[in-house]
This record gives C-alpha cells, sequence and structure tokens, in this order.
C-alpha cells in the first residue's frame, strides 16, 4: 500500500486533494509517524480517518448543523422505540414486528448520520437523557395507546423537520439521503396513523395521510397536546396556488391532506425539548 | 480521450427517435460529464436535442426547475389518471374503507397534477396519453399491485429529483408532496402485506438501501424508463 499512489489517483478525481489536507498537515505528519508503528491490516482504517479529517471539513457549518439536529431527532426516535421494544405493552405479532422495524431504520440514521458528521457528530444521547413522557404522556411505556399517540406524532414531527431543512441542504449531496430518510419517516407515520386508528377508541376515522382536524383545526389527531406537531397542516394555499376547488371534487380536506406542511428548526426544537431532559435540550 | 470520441461516434449513430436509445445516450452523456471530453459530447449531444417537438411528444428539458416541475406533472397526470380509472369503476372486492382512501389518493393526485398545471402556466407541457393495458381493473389485487408500482416510483422519483431543483420555494413544494406519496405507498403496502409498508429491502431496485435506512432515489431517466409502459406520448428528455 503506498500512500502517494493513493494519493495520486484521488488528485485525479478531485484536483483539491492536497489543499484539502493541508490545513491538516499536522494530521498528515501524525499518519505518518503513525504509519510506521502500525500493523498494515490496520492501514484501511487509519486512511479512512484521514480522509474523513480532510473531507467531513468541507460540509459548511450550515450542513452539519441540520445534519446534527437531524441526528438528535433520529436519537430521540431511536431510543424511544427500542425501550417500547422491550418494555411497552405492545402486542407480538404485526403489531411488535412493525415497532421493531421502525426501531431498525431509526437505528440506521443514527448511524448514518454519524458517520456522514464524522468528527463533527454532536454527543451521543443516551435513553437516560430524555424524558418521553414529557410530564404529560405518564403511561407512554405502560399503556399501548399512549405509545401509539406519542410514537405518531413523533414520526409526523419528523416528516416535517426534514422537509424544513431541506433548503438548507439545496445542492449538497446529502440532500439525497435526508430525502430518502424523510420518505421513510412518512411510510413510518403512514402506518402508525392506521395503528392508532386500529386501536384508540374514537381515533377510527384517523387516516394514513394528515386531513383536516375537526371543525376545520390544524390537528386531526384529536389529540390536544400534540397541537404543535400540526401547526398550519389546515393550510390549502401552496406557492400562492389555491388548492381547495382547483378541480372538481377537491374538497378542502382533500387539499389539505394533499400536501404536508413543514416545521421551522424552532418550532422543531420546541417539541423536542419536551421529551429532552433539561441538560441536554437544544 | 480518443476511446471517448469513438464512443460518442457510436453514441451519437444510435436512432434517437427510439425513446429507450435517447435515454441511454443522456444517460451516458451524464456520467461522461467530467472534464473536456465531457464538454465536447454535451456540445455534440446538444446539436442534436435542438430538433423540435414532433407533434404527438413532450419534451422535459431538464436545464432548469420548469423542466423538473414539468417531469413531476408528468408523472402526476400518470398517478391521478390511474386512480380516477380505479374510482370510476372500482374492483367489487375493494373494500367500502379502501374505496373511500383509494378516492381520497385520487383527489391527492389529481390536486397534485393542477398545482403543477397551474404553476407552469404557459411552460407546462400538454396531457399525456396513458396506456393502462398491463393492469387488471377488475381485481384488488390488480389494482393494489399497480398503485404500489406507481407510489414506490413516484417517491423515488421525487427523492432523486430534490438535487436537481435550483429554488428554495420548489425544494419545499416537491418535499410536501413525496411526503404524502409516501404515505400512499405504505398505505397500499399495508393493504397488500400488513407490515411491509417501509420494506426497502424489497426497493433496492429503486435505490433503497435497508441498511441504511434509506428509501428509493432514482434519477430521471431511469424513472421515465419504468413509467414508459403506461405512457403512450413520447417524452423526449434532455439536458439531464
Amino acid at each position: 500500500m503506498n500512500i502517494v499512489n493513493i494519493l495520486d489517483e484521488i488528485e485525479k478525481v478531485d484536483g483539491e486533494i492536497y489543499e484539502r489536507l493541508n490545513p491538516r498537515r499536522a494530521a498528515m505528519k501524525d499518519f505518518f509517524n503513525m504509519g510506521k508503528k502500525i500493523s498494515l491490516a490496520a492501514m484501511p482504517l487509519a486512511l479512512g480517518s484521514m480522509f474523513q479529517k480532510a473531507y467531513g471539513q468541507t460540509n459548511p457549518t450550515a450542513v452539519n448543523d441540520v445534519l446534527n439536529f437531524a441526528l438528535t431527532l433520529e436519537y430521540l426516535e431511536y431510543h424511544f422505540y427500542n425501550y417500547a421494544v422491550a418494555n411497552a405493552p405492545i402486542p407480538a405479532g404485526a403489531p411488535k414486528n412493525a415497532i421493531t422495524t421502525i426501531r431498525d431504520h431509526e437505528l440506521a440514521h443514527v448511524n448514518l448520520l454519524k458517520g456522514a458528521l464524522g468528527t463533527n457528530a454532536r454527543t451521543v444521547l443516551n435513553f437516560d437523557n430524555f424524558d418521553f413522557t414529557a410530564g404529560i404522556f405518564l403511561d407512554v411505556f405502560t399503556n399501548y395507546q399512549t405509545f401509539l399517540k406519542v410514537a405518531t406524532a413523533f414520526e409526523d414531527t419528523g416528516v416535517r423537520a426534514y422537509k424544513g431543512q431541506a433548503p438548507v441542504l439545496k445542492g449538497n449531496d446529502v440532500l439525497t439521503i435526508a430525502l430518502q430518510i424523510h420518505s421513510v419517516e412518512a411510510r413510518h407515520a403512514s402506518h402508525l396513523r392506521q395503528m392508532v386508528a386500529a386501536n384508540v377508541p374514537g381515533a377510527s376515522g384517523l387516516k394514513p395521510w394528515i386531513s383536516l382536524g375537526a371543525g376545520g383545526v390544524s390537528n386531526d389527531t384529536g389529540i390536544s397536546q400534540v397541537d404543535a406537531v400540526y401547526a398550519r397542516e389546515n393550510t390549502d394555499i401552496q406557492a400562492g396556488v389555491t388548492i381547495t376547488g382547483i378541480a372538481t371534487g377537491v374538497t378542502k380536506a382533500a387539499a389539505v391532506e394533499s400536501f404536508d406542511e413543514f416545521l421551522t428548526k424552532a418550532e422543531v426544537v420546541t417539541i423536542a425539548n419536551l421529551f429532552l431532559k433539561p441538560a441536554f435540550r437544544l | 480521450m480518443k476511446n471517448l470520441q469513438k464512443e460518442e461516434l457510436e453514441v451519437l449513430q444510435e436512432d434517437s427517435s427510439i425513446f429507450t436509445a435517447n435515454l441511454q445516450r443522456r444517460s451516458f452523456l451524464q456520467y461522461a460529464g467530467a472534464g473536456m471530453a465531457g464538454v465536447a459530447l454535451v456540445a455534440a449531444g446538444c446539436k442534436k436535442d435542438k430538433t423540435p417537438d414532433n407533434m404527438t411528444g413532450v419534451t422535459l428539458d431538464f436545464k432548469d426547475d420548469t423542466g423538473v416541475l414539468n417531469y413531476a406533472y408528468a408523472l402526476e397526470q400518470l398517478e391521478a389518471a390511474f386512480y380516477m380509472q380505479v374510482a370510476a369503476n372500482p374492483p367489487s372486492d375493494l373494500s367500502p374503507t379502501e374505496r373511500s382512501y383509494f378516492q381520497d389518493i385520487q383527489f391527492h393526485e389529481i390536486a397534485h397534477r393542477e398545482f403543477f398545471k397551474k404553476a407552469l402556466g404557459n411552460a407546462a407541457i400538454k396531457g399525456l396519453e396513458v396506456d393502462f393495458s398491463s393492469i387488471n381493473f377488475t381485481t384488488r389485487a390488480g389494482v393494489l399491485g399497480a398503485a404500489k408500482t406507481f407510489e414506490d416510483l413516484g417517491v423515488a422519483a421525487y427523492n432523486g429529483a430534490g438535487v436537481r431543483i435550483k429554488s428554495d420555494a420548489n425544494l419545499v413544494i416537491a418535499g410536501q408532496i413525496v411526503s404524502v406519496e409516501a404515505r400512499h405507498a405504505a398505505y397500499v403496502r399495508d393493504l397488500i402485506s400488513n407490515g411491509s409498508f417501509a420494506d426497502l429491502s424489497s426497493l433496492t431496485g429503486l435505490g433503497a438501501d435497508n441498511a441504511k435506512g434509506l428509501d428509493g432515489a432514482l434519477t430521471p431517466d431511469k424513472v421515465l424508463a419504468a413509467a414508459k409502459p403506461f405512457i403512450k406520448t413520447k417524452i423526449n428528455v434532455i439536458n439531464l
């Protein structure tokens, strides 16, 4: 393995490799010195770390901020489901399998975002850093229905949060990854809404898509504690175009359902902080 | 360089009147689009791209957001047409709740279609002629299978097109629509097999990665190739 050959190869596709590495001259020196001591088998790992240092720095701060913000939300979701799978009264079979599938995706998202951020990743969040009752949902891990309600709110929040940050990622390769996570969260939300409809008394009409709330309110779940999650979801004007009545049969409800709305970062932070213990709040 | 020039000639000699051949050339150009060879290729490719639409075709010009919005408009036309046909004559074994939700989806897709038409104004492509001869509309299984194909493809299409969008407003709109398509996809999948709402391992052909928890994402050439059997109107693609 010849490090110079590797750098030359990279230079062919990235003319700025030496420039990228330059600010990290000290790291390079460390690397070459280390090369004398470490075994050949450990070389690929050491190389990976060096290139991460070189390329990890190139993400604009704003992009890293968004990825870390997303990482916080993914930690929240992962720990929520991971604890619930083992401790909450989720019926065995399809329900437990669905929550396990969702848990696995959230863990994959955590790992993916951590990897993309490298040394810029935020400090790790553990289960103990969260309070999933938020002081409101006291039986979240002992009452299946409460668990489903909170899970639905988390997924709909996740969908809205990613959507709101897309413009910051515009033109960056990580936008595609963010979009690929975003639509997975929407699939989760769709399924959880169906689970709420099937299991929570009075919620049988809850649709897989966010509809117009009773009396025209933005929150269609009927759970007033999660109003903030659904702010502006009763909007029927998109980019200046009124969707209600845009064609025969497109009612206000259909118009509202056909476009999901985004949440601002500040709005999401307010929601997430409800579930983070004070020392870990954003 | 020599090899690239040779390939360029070979590729350009292909008859671009065939839709698939056209797409293959586009994707070749996309991958070759690095360095001087790429510039020469693109310049050569553009000469052919300037040919006007024939009477039956539409052109999606991906040079700017208008092309991306027209691409979305084309896909929404396809979806809307499908759900309208289902709603007009639903299979007898579709339950009342399922019929009601399929009607919801129909109006979502119509709203998307009409939104793009209105937003694009004079720049909108014309209405597409669809071909659903391969779909069995008389059975629940036939309808659900086709709906799953359309929804999963729609999600992958929007996810893959995001990087091409230049304006914040258009990117947000695309994001507002794609999550609704993903909700549809999950619902339809659960009807086919409960729990398959986000079976990412079944979506690798659309660019999904289960180990990373990522949904599908496809470039427009691949999406249009997959949608081609359902669209009679010839779709020309340029500047992809």
